[in-house]
């Protein structure tokens, strides 16, 4: 197999099969959470709080008080993870492209460099939140098998990307057959492990939130 | 044994719902929950994160409502949760965590952990594994109506003595009063001037009021062992109680879970919403003060800071309420860094002051209250939970600080303007 072959394979077939996976899985694991079902509060609310998960679904983005100062690495690393993956996977040209190709949906880019940036950026976050996760205590108890499989898998794409757009490897059309293959390993693997917070963030942001609001407490 | 491990796992099986589901899902180990816990921030040590606590639960989760967890658990890839795991997780469960649900407040994924402890320790109490000092409780609570075995002579006793002593009739049985007024243990036992101040402030703002004979109680050991139907059972005997007074609201006492006991679980505990209303006491003396029924006068001017007990504040909503009283009461009022929804635990709400096997664990948590009090430099604090009184009176002794506590109901009726 030629690196043109593996690239036509990992942008057809490939992609269909992870995408595929990919939703079957979301929507498989929603079924598993939601399936499980909540008794209705019979309790009176302290005030008619409405829209309380939606507002602690934004609100959980910040630090509460105090606790930045308690943990800098794992706010300032997420932060700058997050964001410089969003802007690499959504306002990256090509990427919007694809997405346009698929679905005729497309939006403006960032320029180039930006992008470069914001890849590099999270690219550095991670390593820093892999230290902090190796070196600080709480996290290194928590940590298994699957919270370092996840790292590498989150790390690849960004990683493939970037080095097949800046051309470091002589074999550019084997590098982004790379990247395409890494990204589909990442939508594969989504569903199945904690990487799957993506969608459950919302989900869980939400029940805390009314959960507090209920009782007149903004969460 | 093996009869009481499987009703432990049907517990588990049972408390499982939407939420927690979706709690687990989004964990992504982030540490986050631990430096929100004093039992992690006082001790260092990694075992007290809060996540870490729901181990057992996660996994019965993972195995019984989860198609991989399912699989790996048939394929011998993942091992089944085990009596002996359930035993070990007892201390963890019960004696760190005071379900001050502070770690559900920070948690960047939102997972409300004090909710999911609350839950678990329906599986531990049914498995054997709430600790002897708990189910002791309990077990007295069921029996004699009182987890601290108070008898109604003692009431009794205590009802001539702040008649006398405040020159008040306390009514008793009285039926369609404005409030049923409930005591926690330690207020019967330590702090009887709670049901004086009450009296005065009641019948002062014009209110009328009564006890119950057969509902004086309002702790609740039922909620902090995890056992929904003895809690249920604790519960419904103020609802009776209510019911046939017919009362128009319910005062919960200056006690924290008793007031998550009656105002938030208790309606679900008992299936049903309830006919009266359920207040605790702080926001009863808000009502009054709103209504201008509650008159005040002079200050007591010295510096001084506010505790929030945990289910008051964070778990229970009022937070606004005590501050409006001290800053008309108190000019030299001063609110701790970390304060409001997001105060420090006492370090012995949840049950754990009743818990034996903690009380040295629970000494060296309260260091994050020494410190606060510390950095404030005051020499008085006043609260509104009776257990946290004792919890933080216990630690200021054993770390020889000279640090007066006070009751916030009582400090109200201490500035009553009795001619008006």
């Amino acid at each position: 197999m030629t690196a043109l072959e593996l690239l036509t394979w990992a942008r057809g077939t490939g992609l269909s099969l992870a995408l595929a996976i990919c939703a079957f899985g979301i929507l498989l694991r929603l079924f598993e959470i939601f399936s499980l079902g909540r008794k209705a509060d019979l309790s009176p609310p302290r005030d008619a709080s409405p829209g309380s998960g939606w507002r602690t679904i934004v609100s959980r983005s910040l630090p509460p008080p105090g606790l930045f100062k308690r943990s800098p690495v794992t706010y300032i690393g997420g932060y700058v993870f997050h964001i410089g993956f969003a802007i690499t996977l959504f306002f990256f040209v090509p990427h919007i492209e694809l997405v346009r190709g698929l679905t005729g949906l497309s939006w403006p880019g960032l320029p180039m460099q930006v992008v470069d940036i914001s890849a590099v950026a999270a690219i550095l976050a991670l390593f820093a939140v892999l230290a902090s996760r190796l070196m600080n205590p709480v996290k290194r108890f928590l940590s298994g098998f699957q919270d370092y499989l996840a790292w590498l898998l989150t790390l690849l794409p960004l990683l493939t990307g970037y080095l097949a757009f800046h051309h470091v490897v002589a074999d550019y059309t084997l590098m982004l057959a790379l990247h395409v293959l890494s990204v589909e390993l990442l939508l594969v693997a989504l569903p199945f492990t904690k990487l799957f917070h993506t969608v459950s963030v919302f989900v869980s942001r939400w029940y805390n939130g009314d959960i507090f609001g209920r009782k007149g407490v903004a969460s | 044994m093996s009869a009481t491990f499987d009703r432990g796992i049907n517990a588990f099986k049972e408390v499982l719902d939407a939420p927690i589901a979706s709690f687990f899902s989004s964990c992504v180990h982030c540490g986050l929950c631990a430096e929100a816990c004093l039992f992690y921030t006082e001790t260092g040590d990694p075992k007290y994160t809060p996540i870490h606590k729901l181990e057992p639960l996660r996994r019965a989760w993972q195995q019984e409502y989860t198609l991989l967890g399912k699989l790996a658990k048939l394929t011998g890839l993942a091992k089944a949760v085990t009596d002996e795991e359930l035993a070990e997780w007892g201390p963890l469960v019960y004696d760190s965590c005071t379900l001050c649900g502070r770690c559900s407040m920070v948690c960047p994924v939102g997972n409300d952990i004090a909710y999911m402890v609350r839950k678990m320790r329906e599986g531990m109490s049914a498995a054997g594994h709430a600790p002897e000092g708990l189910v002791t409780a309990t077990t007295r609570a069921i029996q004699s109506g009182s987890p601290a075995g108070v008898k109604w002579v003692t009431v009794q006793a205590q009802i001539k003595r702040m008649q006398a002593e405040f020159g008040i009739e306390i009514p008793v049985n009285q039926e369609n009063a404005d409030y049923l007024v409930l005591m926690s243990s330690w207020e019967i036992l330590n702090y009887p001037e709670y049901l004086g101040a009450v009296g005065r402030i009641l019948n002062q703002a014009g209110a009328t009021w009564t006890l119950a004979q057969d509902a004086y109680e309002a702790t609740n050991s039922g909620i902090q062992i995890g056992a929904s139907d003895l809690a249920r059972e604790l519960v419904g005997r103020i609802v009776g109680a209510a019911e046939r007074l017919k009362v128009k609201c319910v005062i919960s006492p200056e006690c924290g879970h008793a007031y998550t006991a009656i105002r938030w679980e208790g309606p679900n505990l008992m299936g049903r919403p309830f006919g009266f209303e359920v207040k605790h006491i702080l926001e009863v003396l808000d009502d009054l003060r709103r209504a201008g029924r509650l008159k005040l006068k002079g200050t007591l001017d010295k510096p001084l800071t506010y505790h929030d007990p945990c289910q008051i504040s964070r778990r229970g909503g009022v937070y606004e309420q005590p501050r409006t009283l001290l800053n008309q009461l108190a000019p030299q009022f001063k609110e701790m860094a970390d304060s409001g929804v997001m105060n420090w635990c006492c370090g012995g709400g949840g049950g754990v002051s009743a818990n034996e096997r903690a009380e040295p664990l629970r000494m060296t948590v309260f260091k994050r209250k020494k410190a606060q009090i510390e950095e404030l430099g005051v020499k008085t604090m006043v609260t509104a939970c009776a257990n946290c009184r004792v919890v933080m009176e216990e630690a200021l002794e054993h770390y020889h600080m000279n640090v007066e506590i006070l009751g916030l109901t009582e400090l109200v009726a201490e500035h009553l303007d009795e001619e008006q």
